[in-house]
């Protein structure tokens, strides 16, 4: 019983910045636009939480650091995609190279520093049960309010939410700053939680997997929770695997969520009626109002 | 209903918009008298649309200045308006295909966010005013019909004094045109006026009370168009010059059969797509077959069938004999065939090539002038767009622009000349006109009908019905992926060309539920 | 501020936008060295002319900036006909491992075919790992920015897995590396700091220049990118043409990794790349998605990794202030380009008087 309830909190930990940057990203997406620099976020997000704890002693302050972080960096993307209409593939792929090579510089000096952990609640992490109090409250957000309405609206067709005289940019420019603020706080859980210090690229890839979860679970939240504790399992599936020393390469079992996403993808993607419904329509197109 | 004293509901009053050097409208005045059907009528690009976005809030004017019941008003924003008392029924549906029918009502109504009762308010509505529409449907399902019932129901919900209405028949069956127009009368005898927006002159003449002309950005007369004939409107809309189209011999069944579509099948592709259902018609060598219908009957998908962007089993599909269902476009381009799609921009043109580097996009594989072995030749694809360009009369502003920066109708013409130029055996034409020109689009009709006498068949598929009792020798009606019988055009009837368009003639496919059509 | 779309592109801002973009980058560059306290105009110095000023940096300057380039060429292809190839690096990475093989397996095998059959299974390797993106877009429509991505991780494990495990050299005190290669199965220098495939690479981008802007295929790609639905009614096949960018590209990033271990690294190791097929991204873009853009692009990229090592041993500024000065780079570079297809209006819009 008591080795369930280890592996079951593992997996949570392991989840749990899947989860909150695949929710934060659904947001942006339903919108109708794909920022693919969630994992440039994210990373900003771990050295601002580590950054911000360190300076400052308190956890905490580092949480709101890596969220402020995230924003930052979504605000940079949705000037250029949004503002200058530039293309939202190449300006994400540049927020994720620019993320990564400015959180190497900025956390050089932060390198082998000893972390500071954010304090359990009674044995549990904050961040977990909030990563689940979102899941219920982005749910009823968008499925439940009008702003929530909007959101969806405006990632159908940005054309009929103009002509409704909705502000099409405005309304992408919140779901973009929701998105970094999430993806922020994801960082900040690897750098504050999850391995309390700061490791260069220490996300290696987690921001691209919460992409690819949010297409697996076709736009929805509760699907997005399924599909994170789901990757969260095969993380820690090859943890264990590792420790039975069954001699199958540590390599191998390290690329499974790898290949447990491209998978994932296959299997929803090739699946027509799951992501109809749900796949924003204008998901990428930039928006220029006609005169 | 019409009450000729009093305040006026709403005036425009000298309004200009320019766009650039264009002025869309040019010292437009209106008056519109509480309890009116007025109509608005113009050519294509004759600026009405430009001036009801402009009261609707969606665009602001230049100068001029807009009253309200005598009160000046600013529309800075379609809710705004709305707020005033206006409505819209937009010709391009404001609609979102993945959200049902309420949820899209709800973007367009303020106050709390409570979809039950606004359901509820819909079912009431709906019934009250006969438009049936199911509230938890989901947009993409319905037919362009009930689409518009939704965008009418969204303004009726608002309880609207003015409600315009952009080119509502369009897309609409006679029978369904029919429909509509009692519905409008009711709301005017209930003392909500009507902005109504056309060029088609005989059902302005059965519903409006006044009507505003409106040519080149000028208005250029206000009148009675009950005491009005077709013409006389007609010459008002177009400036004296009506084109006449050069008539002809009837070339019914002289040619030998050249395309054969046998059995023509096609599944669905996507969500909200239409397959094709046994499809069987013969165009002839020296006819022109058109085949009409309402939007989003599946007129895409055939075109796409019979062009090979979507290929179908052999058999399907003969040109003069050989059966090329299973074969692409290019190879029926080869084999003598030429296509129009519906889309200028982005199918039929690529919106930022030049018009030279547009001439590949149909010809790399059919035509030695452009490309040999492979290798792309420029000063042929100059050339052959020169030619195009004179040939057809494409007027723009530089020696080979982008496909964008062209007009609607000239770009048109520039795609129909790219194919017409190589004297097809087949043309297969998608909404020849559509958005085009008086002058542009008898230019284009008349080179259709030129091409079919030089032995040529051709297929238009075409919304338009006075295009196709213009121009065709037999017609078929598309509706819901099956195609009726042709029939020869003097046999036909607009009234049965409407119950065709409603279905009349679809064998027992489960018809979609909401969708009534009446007899005649 | 607002934009306002022009009627055509500008071809003056196509041309401009890069350097515009390149003079933002250095301003941007010198105020962070002055941020961190450095002599700006100094470190501007060191980073981006200093390089240029003798031979032997010029040359290695030409050795980095080739696998930018080659790489960079074919993902320029590729991103025309918006197929987004962004795990150029695993590409990479699997044309290394394939070309190492020949070494690993035949070290003693040294006749001029060595070298041919190292190439070869380079170009087959990076083309193998880039048809799996390619065919699970094609056939389940699987999004191949995330699939490439994700390969780019399973490649670097299976690389890491072999130099550790069955590759590893015996006499090589454990070290995670394979056996070093032999003379035979290193490329030939033309001079003392310039190997054969600098050449090599300076022909594909030309070639490939060629067929992008004159040949039907170019054309293909050029219209499947910007209008797939016209490049349809063209008769162009889009799943064809994703096969074709994606092999492409990843051939031309596994002929990359295959040059990288057969002249600068000389064996294979857990890393045989500082993130060539990323930066590549960048050299594509700023080559205006055009392979012989991406020659100058790839030697600008080049010398931003030349300087970076140059700030570090002269000022101690470290060196990861490279892929700062590389992500900021392609910042601009993508603000410019809006300026080809808009204009930048300063005014406020007219108020109807109330």
């Amino acid at each position: 019983m008591d080795i369930v309830l280890t592996l079951l909190t593992i997996i949570m930990t392991a989840a749990t910045p899947l989860l909150l940057a695949a929710l934060g990203e659904m947001v942006t997406e339903r919108s109708g636009v794909l920022n693919l620099g969630v994992e440039g976020m994210m990373v900003m997000g771990a050295v601002a939480g580590f950054g911000g704890a360190y300076v400052t002693g308190n956890p905490w302050l580092g949480i709101l650091t890596s969220i402020l972080a995230g924003m930052l960096m979504s605000l940079l993307f949705g000037f250029l995609t949004l503002t200058l209409l530039a293309n939202q593939v190449a300006t994400g792929l540049a927020l994720t190279l620019l993320g990564l090579g400015l959180s190497a510089l900025i956390g050089e000096s932060f390198v082998g520093q000893p972390g500071i952990k954010l304090p359990t609640l009674s044995g549990i992490d904050p961040l977990v049960p909030f990563s689940l109090v979102m899941v219920a409250a982005v749910s009823w957000f968008m499925f439940r309010t009008k702003m929530g309405l909007v959101i969806r609206a405006v990632g159908n067709s940005h054309t009929s939410a103009h002509a409704l005289g909705y502000n099409v940019i405005g309304v992408r420019y919140l779901s973009v700053l929701f998105g970094g603020a999430m993806s922020g706080i994801a960082g900040g859980y690897l750098s504050l939680v999850y391995t309390p210090q700061w490791v260069e690229n220490m996300t290696s890839g987690r921001g691209w997997i919460a992409l690819a979860l949010v297409v697996f679970a076709s736009w929805l939240p509760f699907r997005i929770l399924a599909g994170a504790y789901l990757f969260g399992t095969i993380s820690i599936l090859s943890f264990v695997l590792q420790a039975q020393g069954l001699g199958i390469p540590s390599q191998f079992l390290s690329s499974l969520p790898y290949l447990g996403t491209i998978l994932a993808l296959v299997v929803i993607s090739g699946n027509k009626a799951l992501t109809r419904r749900n796949t924003p329509a204008s998901l990428g197109q930039p928006f220029v109002p006609d005169r | 209903m019409t009450s000729t004293h009093g305040t006026p509901l709403l005036e425009a009053r000298n309004i200009v918009k320019t766009f650039g050097s264009l002025r869309a409208n040019d010292d437009v005045t209106l008056t519109i008298m509480p309890g009116e059907i007025h109509a608005f009528l113009g050519e294509n690009g004759a600026g009405k649309s430009t001036l009801v976005k402009m009261i609707y809030g969606a665009l602001q004017p230049t100068s001029g200045q807009f009253f309200w019941k005598g009160r000046q008003v600013t529309p800075a924003s379609p809710s705004v308006a709305r707020h005033l008392g206006i409505g819209m029924v937009f010709q391009h549906f404001s609609l979102f295909d993945s959200l049902t029918v309420a949820e899209n009502i709800a973007l367009a109504m303020p106050g709390p966010y409570d979809l039950p009762a606004l359901s509820g308010r819909i079912a009431k509505v709906s019934a009250s005013y006969g438009l049936p529409i199911s509230p938890t449907a989901l947009v993409g399902d319905l037919s362009v019909g009930e689409r518009q019932r939704i965008e009418i129901i969204r303004c009726l919900l608002q309880e609207p004094q003015l409600l315009i209405m952009d080119e509502p028949t369009s897309v609409l069956t006679p029978q369904e045109a029919d429909q509509l127009f009692v519905v409008l009368k009711r709301l005017a005898s209930e003392g909500c006026s009507v902005l109504y927006i056309s060029h088609r002159l005989e059902e302005v003449k059965a519903l409006c009370d006044t009507a505003t002309i409106l040519r080149h950005g000028k208005v250029v007369a206000e009148v009675d168009p009950r005491r009005e004939t077709a013409a006389s409107l007609a010459r008002l809309m177009v400036g004296g010059d009506i084109h006449a189209i050069k008539a002809r011999a009837s070339a019914v069944g002289l040619g030998k059969p050249r395309l054969e579509l046998r059995h023509l099948s096609l599944p669905a592709d996507g969500a909200f797509a239409v397959p094709l259902i046994d499809i069987n018609l013969t165009v002839n060598a020296g006819e022109i077959v058109a085949i009409a219908g309402v939007a989003g009957n599946g007129q895409g998908e055939f075109f796409d069938a019979v062009s090979g962007e979507r290929t179908v089993a052999p058999d399907m599909l003969c040109l003069d004999g050989v059966g090329l269902g299973g074969r692409s476009i290019t190879f029926r381009r080869k084999s003598g065939a030429a296509f129009v799609p519906e889309e200028r921009l982005g199918h039929g043109a690529v919106p930022s090539m030049t018009l030279s580097q547009n001439m590949y996009l149909s010809r790399h594989a059919v035509d030695p002038a452009l490309v040999s072995s492979g290798v792309l030749n420029p000063e042929g694809a100059r050339a052959a767009a020169e030619r195009i360009i004179k040939g057809f009369d494409v007027r723009k502003g530089k020696p080979d622009p982008e496909a964008r920066a062209l007009s609607g109708g000239n770009l048109q013409k520039y795609v129909v000349g790219r194919e017409m130029e190589l004297q097809p055996k087949l043309l297969v034409i998608n909404q020849p006109t559509w958005g085009v020109d008086a002058g542009a689009a008898a230019s284009i009709r008349q080179a259709l009908i030129d091409l079919a006498q030089g032995g040529s068949a051709v297929l238009v598929i075409s919304q338009d019905l006075d295009e196709i009792f213009e121009i065709a020798d037999r017609i078929a009606v598309i509706s819901r992926g099956q195609l009726s019988e042709p029939r020869p055009a003097s046999e036909m009837t607009r009234e049965e060309i409407g119950l065709l368009m409603a279905g009349a003639h679809e064998r027992a496919q489960g018809g979609s539920p909401g969708e009534t059509s009446h007899a005649a | 501020m607002r934009l306002e779309k022009r009627a055509e592109r500008s071809s003056t801002m196509a041309l401009a936008s890069p350097f515009i973009a390149i003079a933002l980058t250095i301003v941007t560059a010198g105020l962070i060295f002055a941020l961190r306290g450095n002599s700006p105009l100094q470190a501007l110095y060191v980073y981006f002319i200093e390089p240029l000023t003798a031979i032997w940096s010029v040359e290695q300057l030409l050795v980095k900036a080739s696998p930018l380039i080659l790489i960079g060429a074919g993902l320029a292809v590729a991103y025309r006909a918006n197929v987004w190839n962004i795990g150029a690096e695993g590409q990479l990475t699997a044309g290394a491992i394939l070309a190492g093989a020949v070494p690993v397996f035949l070290p003693q095998w040294q006749s001029p075919l060595t070298l041919a059959a190292m190439m070869v299974l380079g170009i087959a390797g990076g083309m193998a790992w880039a048809a799996i993106p390619a065919f699970l877009r094609n056939r389940f429509s699987a999004n191949e920015i995330l699939t490439s991505l994700m390969l780019v991780y399973v490649s670097q494990l299976l690389l890491d897995y072999l130099v550790r495990g069955p590759w590893r050299d015996p006499q090589g005190f454990n070290f995670p590396k394979s056996v070093t290669f032999a003379e035979g199965q290193l490329l030939p220098y033309v001079t003392s700091g310039i190997h054969a495939g600098v050449l090599v690479t300076f022909v594909v981008a030309l070639v490939l220049g060629y067929i992008v802007s004159r040949t039907v295929k170019g054309y293909e790609i050029t219209v499947t990118g910007l209008s797939p639905r016209a490049a349809r009614f063209s008769g162009f096949s889009q799943s064809r043409t994703i096969l074709f960018c994606m092999m492409l590209s990843g051939g031309l990033a596994g002929l990359a990794g295959a040059f990288e271990i057969s002249s600068v690294v000389g064996q294979l190791q857990p890393q045989v790349s500082p993130g060539y097929g990323f930066a590549a991204i960048i050299v594509a873009f700023l080559g205006r998605l055009n392979p012989v853009g991406a020659i100058i692009a790839g030697l600008l990229l080049a010398l931003s990794y030349i300087g970076g090592e140059a700030v570090q041993t002269a000022l101690q500024i470290p060196d990861k202030i490279t892929r700062v000065i590389q992500g900021i780079l392609l910042f601009y570079i993508l603000a410019c380009d809006t300026l080809i297809n808009y204009r930048i209006v300063f005014s406020v819009p007219a108020l109807a008087r109330a």
